[in-house]
């Protein structure tokens, strides 16, 4: 059960590297945003921006199809946006108000879709990801074809109840894309200083697990592996884990100055493999789309975004009652 | 000092004291904790002293355990109370357990230290006060400070302890003192005089409340936060209250509480938990049992609703001043 990185290059068109690019472009002025509504106050408390990692779930995406459904951690606006969730929607939940995806009760942490088969943001790290497994499960038992993306970060690769899923999974044959989206820190601890293995999937081995590292900065390499991951999964092999080597530009939640790396660290990352950038060379260098089709679709999606941002602004708080409700059925 | 200095001074002096004493979490050793109160411990005493651990708080309470039994004197931070959870089993099962279990011949004396409660934004995963899950425990013992002072002194004595302590550190009070007027501005522990935290090893013992505030109507029995909410309820009211800060749940000060609800013969218990089950019904029932006859007036209980910690009414769950001001006003009017 030999893991492989992937290298070779997949073949795009040209209106899908549009769609990635402007998929990627949503959510990194999506969560620039969110940092503005953060700094004015209109959001308090944890808010956990995927500003860098943006390759890697609109990657996936690509690979998912109708009734497919995905899991993941607190880190969790960018998978929203990326599987057609109302900005709006999850921009009024930041700021706590009855038009937010969970009507104000779960915050930047906790939204939900059955619609796009969204099974949460989590904030307990690591929790999620047996509960990603029980949705293969049904989706087994169902025998639908349906597979579920069960994202989860580098720091919660190391909780006991990811390796307990690892098992079950694979006993199970579940069709479970684990994806640990490693962005190389938890919080302020380095990888390295908490992780025995620098290759986090290579730990599928020890289960029976096929997986690979991706370049997850990479949009194309990520689709490619993701098709891999799928096909897998689809065929009724059981579970596959891709680990996609990513990195987070900001600090862990906008609370976190981010003393624990160099600027120049990040500085390095952005300039020379950001992932929407990478996009849009290939846009502009293979003559897919000019400067100003860009400009075009850069003014779209700062629409999209000024619309969920005073969505969420003007959105009225949600009524006392509220506290009471979805307690109990 | 700040709370955030007092706790990194008591550890600071337990390690130089008894180079048995570890201290590790998540984030805890090269980073200094996030919310900084293991700072600067990793350069003074080396990375085998002062260490990170990933993110597995089962793991991190388990080999406290085991380090425990064995000899070492284990303070371990887990991150927020909300993730204590993963760890529960080894708390109650191990921990709570092993003194008794061996007949004596392995103990467990670990500190788990945790930021608990609400008034941060933090939502249901960042704000919960968990206590009676750990009060209701047969050996732990449960502590929660107030203050600087009585942080770095109880921190000194639930590492002397021979058992193991869950030190609960109230994040709101990590800077200054809260009384529930979230929209005052923070007043700094550096302008408080109980920010003046004492030089020295001095413990403050465990299982000793402090009577904050003298008063002959009324009794109110707080701890964490709540101490301060309680201050303002008072000063509002205009109540000549008695405000006791228990600073230890289990060993509780009985006695203190006792004599002071025999004297004022009323008694309003505040915590920012849940109501149900909360550690205020174990009070209601203490103080009911001991001063049944020197009651006027029904205990009351204000505490947090029987919800999850809300992320958009944060306000309308923490219990402030003015709830707690109309509960004064009650008992002195039944
Ligand atoms: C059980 C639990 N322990 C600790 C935390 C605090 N915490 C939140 S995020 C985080 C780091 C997680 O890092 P990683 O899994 O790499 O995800 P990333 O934040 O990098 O996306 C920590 C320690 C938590 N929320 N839950
Ligand atoms: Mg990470």
């Amino acid at each position: 059960m030999a893991a492989r990185k992937s290298t070779k290059k997949t073949n795009v068109s040209a209106d899908e590297l549009l769609q990635f690019y402007r998929d990627m472009l949503l959510i990194r002025r999506f969560e620039e945003k969110a940092g503005q509504l953060y700094g004015m106050g209109l959001i308090g408390g944890f808010c956990h921006l995927y500003i860098g990692q943006e390759a890697v779930v609109v990657g996936l995406e690509a690979a998912a199809e109708e009734g497919d459904k995905r899991i993941t951690s607190y880190r969790d606006h960018g998978h929203m946006l990326a599987c057609g969730m109302d900005a709006g929607g999850v921009m009024a939940e930041l700021t706590g108000r009855e038009g937010g995806l969970s009507k104000g009760k779960g915050g930047s942490m906790h939204m939900f879709s059955k619609e796009k088969h969204f099974y949460g943001g989590h904030g307990i790290v690591g929790a999620q990801v047996p509960l990603g497994a029980g949705l293969a499960f049904a989706d087994k038992y169902l025998d639908n074809g349906r597979v579920t993306f069960t994202y989860f970060g580098d720091g919660a690769a190391n909780q006991g109840q990811v390796y307990e899923t690892f098992n079950m999974a694979a006993i199970w044959d579940l069709p479970v894309v684990f994806v640990i989206e490693n962005n190389q820190y938890a919080m302020g601890t380095a990888q390295a200083r908490s992780t025995s293995t620098p290759d986090i999937y290579t730990r599928g081995e020890a289960f029976g697990i096929p997986g690979e590292a991706v370049d997850g900065m990479n949009v194309l390499s990520v689709k490619e592996a993701s098709e891999r991951a799928v096909a897998h999964c689809r065929a009724g092999k059981g579970p596959y884990i891709l680990e996609v080597k990513t990195y987070r530009y900001r600090g862990h939640s906008m609370s976190d100055p981010a003393k624990y790396r160099t600027r120049e660290e990040v500085q390095k990352m952005r300039s020379e493999r950001d992932p929407i950038e990478q996009v849009r060379d290939m846009l502009l260098t293979g003559k897919h789309a000019s400067e100003d089709d860009l400009k075009a679709i850069d003014k779209e999606i700062k629409d999209v975004v000024n619309e969920a941002a005073d969505f969420a602004r003007t959105s009225p708080e949600p009524g006392l009652e509220e506290l009471w409700t979805d307690i109990y059925a | 000092m700040t709370m955030i200095e007092a706790i990194r001074e008591a550890h600071d002096v337990a390690m130089a004291a008894d180079d048995k004493v570890v201290v590790y979490g998540e984030d805890v050793g090269f980073f200094g904790g996030v919310f900084r109160c293991t700072a600067g411990l990793q350069e003074k005493y080396g990375k085998s002293r002062c260490f990170d651990a990933p993110i597995n708080e089962s793991g991190i309470v388990g080999t406290a355990i085991g380090m425990a039994a064995y000899g070492l004197k284990p303070v371990i931070e887990i991150q927020f109370a909300d993730y204590v959870y993963p760890a529960y089993d080894q708390i109650v099962s191990e921990a709570a357990r092993l003194r008794h279990r061996s007949n004596g011949d392995f103990t467990c004396p670990i500190v788990i230290r945790m930021p608990t409660g609400g008034g941060i934004f933090g939502g249901q995963t960042h704000s919960q006060s968990p206590e009676a899950l750990f009060t209701h425990v047969s050996g732990l013992k449960v502590v929660m400070p107030s203050n600087p002072a009585d942080a770095k002194g109880l921190l000194l004595a639930s590492i002397a302890d021979p058992d193991p302590v869950i030190f609960l550190e109230p994040k709101r009070l990590y800077n200054g003192p809260f009384d529930g007027h979230h929209d005052k501005p923070l007043v700094s522990w550096k302008k408080h005089p109980l920010g003046d935290v004492p030089d020295g090893s001095d413990a403050v013992p465990l299982g000793k409340a402090k009577i904050r505030r003298e008063g002959a109507d009324l009794t109110i029995l707080a701890y964490g936060t709540m101490v301060y909410v309680a201050e303002a309820a008072v000063a509002e009211t205009g109540i000549d209250a008695e405000v006791i800060d228990l600073r230890s749940l289990m060993p509780l000060d009985l006695e203190t509480i006792v004599a002071s609800v025999q004297k004022t013969g009323r008694c309003v218990i505040v915590h920012e938990a849940t109501r149900t089950c909360g550690f205020g019904a174990e009070l209601m029932s203490l103080v009911q049992e001991s001063c049944f006859y020197h009651l006027e007036a029904p205990i009351i209980r204000v505490t947090g609703w029987d919800t999850p910690y809300p992320h958009a009414q944060e306000w309308e769950y923490f219990p402030g001043p003015a709830r707690l001001g109309e509960a004064l006003n009650k008992v002195m009017e039944d």
